[in-house]
């Protein structure tokens, strides 16, 4: 290699333009979310109240989380409603995604149809699931007005129940946009290969389960991840639909961390809550993206 | 690369940058009345304020009863520039009172004579070390129970007024086949028909005690697991279809003749109003059982942010004397459906309803009957409030027994203290 | 994907399944916007008398007026009209910064990649599992510091920041598809990282970059709780005010207004789906290169 080559000062930007594209994302990404996760951390040891304070005073937030009982409701509800929320959106979101691929009369309209519930804001649209999931207003009432008498749908003021009610709610709002995704995918699979595979003879189901599905790997990926981020963020869908309730029944860690954070002055444990909360998602995300982007990089 | 990214969001946003600069004798008042006749009772103070050359801005955020307010407050104080005027209520003024960063409001309390009009008991949770530091609004009254006249006519039941003859009228309105309790299955609605129980079972010194100053022993007292229980008793009296249900919609009930009863604040009677419903004709209000001389009340009330500005400070100390003028407190509780907070206005330009609870008001104020409302944030802590409130709820959404709640209740207050 | 010739009994049938089945789904989408329409052309008086989910008796655009017009919000009773143009001043600007920089990042991240860049990519994702609420109070200091506290531009700066992770995240697993030979082929050619990026990556990228406006600009316009907390009171977004308008402690509900305006509020991202629907277009990238 000739010493001029290595001075080109063209040559070196071209090398270096790509860390210098990523690098406002990287500051921006220390300072507003690793910066306050760390300062979230800290306040969870401190004696903050009401407002932040900074002074120090060690793990005992931690201590009190653990003894309160609407906590592991909290945690509990997250695996309940996360974990069917994650799966059914992926499940029907792919298959929505596969029918419309079929040329189907109207996709337009389809596809819109699916994906609205996800412009409505949930602070008016968790009234009207409200009402339908309502054993006396909705549902159970319509079918029973229809003649059939013992229909019995009162998931909405069942304890036991009621967190499934939101899982339904979760579902019709965010299955449209995971449906976009797969489309996006499907579209921008090469038909070539569709075709060569039904040349040798191939079904069309089994094209798709060998052939197309798997090579949605990325596509599945996106969905889950941000479909967690949904699903940890869940706030005004458990606000609006169920308040929490019966009881503290469909209390999440979100609705949880902002009652003490800010509706009842305990900044310090709902910092905690954050945090633990942070911990336990960790717990089950990296595994899965250290495996997802190696394995790709070894493809 | 990040003052490039910053000036990018500079450029797109030129246009609105300016608007904050905050101009002469203007009020920025953080508040949570923002539709109907709340709405309508604040910009009755607008215009006041107005004209007398005072800019008012308006930043209404509602939601969970004044809890997503109480976030944006904070967010602002924490980011530097906290509105000029706040709607905070009960213990939380002494809270921001203690941070130092309150307008003390002594001088206008002086010149209004604040200390004669208002009881003291509310004046206490409006002033910190003996200075007052908040304007008092309004007064709600809790515990009142609605009762939709014709059920009990068709009954043929009179209005109970022990907790006896209540179950008893209970009993036979659910065997002849009316949902006799209206009940609106949420953690807040609970907690308020809690409240009202221990005040009527368990009298007004107990209520101070427990849900007041807390008080270990008074919280896990026979006396308390009484509470509950008649809690409990009450639950048979309600359909399954309560959980998660507005308190609206169980008043609609009531309206409808499909429930005999709800307890509710008085803020119930908007919606019997804009039914179109009299009362005395269609539907009556009377205190709880056993609380003709409790009055548990839940008062609004403004707190101003120590601010450098003159005539910002003018604005702030008009505003305050115009809220507890005799004008202001007609026209803003006739609106709103609550009563004045300060003794010296007229009844006639209020209702019935209103006028007896204009005069419990000034009768319990000098029984000792006046007593904060836990569930509305007037009596304790909100660290405490909800910790109460979700010992209240498990227990009514379970089975949980009465004797366990209590203690489960002294426990949970305990850490939260 | 049968092409021309006799179709089958089965396939047939398949179709059919298919119809249904997409149907079926679209009665679940549709249920509660139906309730919503039904509810906001009812009366108040009929919502109050009769059941919820009834059809109305004598249906009336009263309440779809006022909601736009003339609602009380606050100490103004002139509807949400006069919020739409906060939230459009919010959220324009935020969609197509975040869109731009996440189609960049998603572009290094894939094709340029560097030491570290998957590290950068991994911590990026993992940072967007904080819940929002816990960066109320820092990110309140942060635009406090920064001076613009307060301003729609603190709240275009956050809808940024917290929309980079996905929009990196949409681009980058779109780009992975796309055959590396493609990208290596231009730079033998001469094209630098701009060129190839403008020239080659863009114009395959409509799809992927419909998902993400689609999903940028519903984040940023149903947002309530960064507007509500980094918000003044003259440059809150729609959302605040629907949930000032619908959530009132102790008025009388208006359900009918509720509904109305809910749907008028929803109406720009609505636009934006259909508007957006046309650019998903089968087999761009088929043949560019032999797959």
């Amino acid at each position: 290699m000739s010493e001029a080559k290595r001075f080109n000062p063209l040559d070196y930007l071209e090398r270096t333009l790509p860390k210098l594209v990523i690098a406002p994302s990287f500051m921006a990404m220390m300072v507003f979310i690793y910066g306050f996760i760390l300062w979230t951390v800290y306040i969870s040891m401190s004696k903050s109240t009401f407002l932040p304070n900074y002074d120090f005073v060690g793990l005992i937030q931690y201590v009190k989380l653990w003894r309160i009982e609407r906590w592991y409701v909290a945690c509990k509800n997250l695996l309940i409603y996360g974990g069917l929320f994650i799966s059914v959106c992926i499940a029907l979101g792919l298959l929505l995604a596969i029918f419309l691929d079929q040329k189907i009369r109207l996709e337009g309209v389809l596809r819109s149809v699916y994906l609205y519930p996800l412009s409505l804001s949930f602070v008016v649209t968790g009234t009207a699931w409200r009402w339908m999931l309502n054993p006396g207003l909705g549902l159970e009432k319509l079918v029973r007005d229809l003649g059939w008498e013992s229909f019995k749908f009162d998931w909405l003021v069942n304890s036991e129940m009621a967190i499934y009610t939101v899982v339904i709610a979760a579902v019709w709002q965010s299955t449209g946009f995971v449906m976009a995704m797969f489309l996006a995918g499907l579209r921008g699979f090469d038909s070539s290969i569709i075709k060569a595979a039904q040349v040798d003879g191939a079904s069309l189901p089994r094209i798709y389960w060998k052939i197309i599905i798997p090579s949605m790997r990325p596509v599945f990926f996106g969905a889950v991840i941000i479909l967690t981020h949904i699903a940890i963020k869940s706030f005004d869908l458990v606000v609006v639909l169920t308040r929490g309730g019966p009881g503290y029944s469909t209390d999440l860690p979100a609705t949880f961390m902002y009652a003490y954070a800010f509706t009842r002055g305990r900044l310090a444990l709902g910092a905690a809550s954050a945090t633990m909360m942070f911990m336990m998602v960790m717990a089950i995300i990296i595994p899965y993206l250290y495996s997802e982007l190696r394995s790709r990089s070894n493809d | 690369m990040r003052a490039i990214l910053m000036s990018v969001f500079s450029f797109f946003a030129a246009a609105t940058l300016s608007v904050t600069n905050s101009l002469a004798g203007e009020v920025e008042v953080l508040h949570w009345w923002t539709s109907g006749g709340e709405a309508a009772a604040v910009q009755e103070l607008q215009k006041m304020l107005q004209k007398e050359g005072h800019m008012w801005t308006d930043f209404a955020v509602a939601g969970g009863g004044g809890s997503a307010a109480m976030t944006t407050l904070k967010s602002r104080a924490v980011g530097g520039n906290p509105p000029t005027a706040a709607q905070v209520k009960g213990p939380q003024i002494q809270d921001w009172a203690e941070l130092g960063v309150l307008t003390n409001l002594d001088e206008v309390a002086k010149a209004e004579g604040w200390d004669d009009t208002v009881p003291k008991v509310v004046a206490d949770i409006m002033k910190y070390q003996d200075g007052w530091v908040a304007v008092p609004v309004n007064v709600h009254r809790i515990n009142w129970m609605w009762l939709n006249k014709a059920v009990f006519d068709k009954a043929g039941l009179a209005y109970p007024k022990t907790w006896d003859d209540f179950f008893a009228a209970m009993e036979t309105l659910k065997k002849a086949g009316v949902t006799p309790i209206a009940w609106g299955g949420q953690n807040w609605q609970e907690a308020t028909v809690w409240e009202t129980v221990v005040a009527g079972v368990g009298g007004n010194d107990f209520y101070k005690k427990a849900l007041v100053e807390a008080d270990m022993e008074a919280l896990k007292s026979d006396t308390m697991v009484q509470c509950f229980e008649v809690m409990r008793k009450m639950k048979q009296y309600t359909d399954p279809n309560a959980p998660g249900r507005d308190w609206n919609l169980a008043t609609s009930m009531v309206i409808k003749g499909e429930a005999a009863v709800q307890f509710m604040g008085d803020w119930a009677k908007g919606e019997f109003t804009a039914a179109g419903k009299k009362p005395g004709e269609d539907y009556d209000a009377m205190p709880a059982p056993g609380t003709e001389d409790s009055f548990l009340f839940n008062v609004d009330s403004f707190i101003m942010f120590d601010v450098k500005d003159k005539d910002a400070k003018a604005a702030q100390a008009a505003m305050a004397r115009l809220i507890l003028s005799p004008e202001f407190q007609v026209v803003f509780n006739v609106n709103k459906g609550s009563i004045p907070v300060r003794s010296g206005i007229e009844e006639q330009p209020f209702d019935s309803i209103a006028v007896s609870s204009m005069g419990d008001f000034a009768a319990t104020a000098e029984s000792g009957g006046l007593m904060p409302s836990m569930a509305h944030e007037m009596a304790v802590s909100p660290a405490i409030r909800g910790a109460m409130f979700d010992v209240v709820t498990n227990f009514y959404n379970s089975d949980m027994s009465a004797a366990d709640a209590a203690s489960k209740l002294a426990a949970a207050v305990g850490e939260a203290m | 994907m049968t092409e021309g010739g006799q179709k089958t009994y089965a396939e047939r049938l398949a179709r059919a399944v298919v119809y249904v089945v997409l149907l079926l789904f679209v009665v679940y989408f549709l249920a509660p916007l139906f309730i919503m329409i039904i509810t906001s052309i009812k009366p108040m008086s009929e919502i109050r008398t009769g059941t919820l989910i009834s059809l109305p008796r004598s249906p009336t655009v009263e309440p779809w007026l006022k909601a736009w017009g003339s609602a009380t919000i606050g100490v103004s009773n002139e509807g949400i009209k006069g919020f739409f143009v906060n939230s459009l001043k919010i959220t324009i600007p935020a969609v197509l910064i975040s869109t731009l920089i996440g189609a960049v990042n998603g572009y290094v991240l894939s094709k340029w990649k560097f030491k570290g860049s998957d590290a950068f990519f991994a911590m990026l994702l993992l940072g967007c599992f904080i819940p929002f609420q816990v960066i109320l109070l820092p990110m309140a200091r942060t635009l406090g510091l920064l001076g613009i506290s307060g301003t729609t531009a603190g709240l275009v700066l956050v809808h940024t920041v917290y929309g980079l992770a996905f929009t990196t995240l949409f681009f980058r697993n779109f780009y992975v598809g796309i055959p590396d030979e493609l990208v290596n082929a231009a730079k033998i050619d001469g094209a630098g990282f701009w060129r190839i990026f403008w020239k080659i990556m863009l114009p395959v990228s409509k799809p992927i970059i419909m998902v993400t406006i689609i999903w940028q600009t519903t984040q940023i316009w149903n947002d309530f709780l960064f507007g509500v907390c980094f918000s003044t009171g003259e440059t809150q977004p729609v959302t605040v005010a629907l949930n000032n308008l619908v959530n009132t402690s102790s008025a009388v509900k208006e359900y009918n207004v509720d509904m109305a305006a809910a749907i008028i509020a929803a109406i720009p991202t609505l636009f934006v789906y259909f508007a957006a629907g046309k650019y998903f277009v089968r087999g761009l990238t088929a043949g560019a290169v032999k797959g």
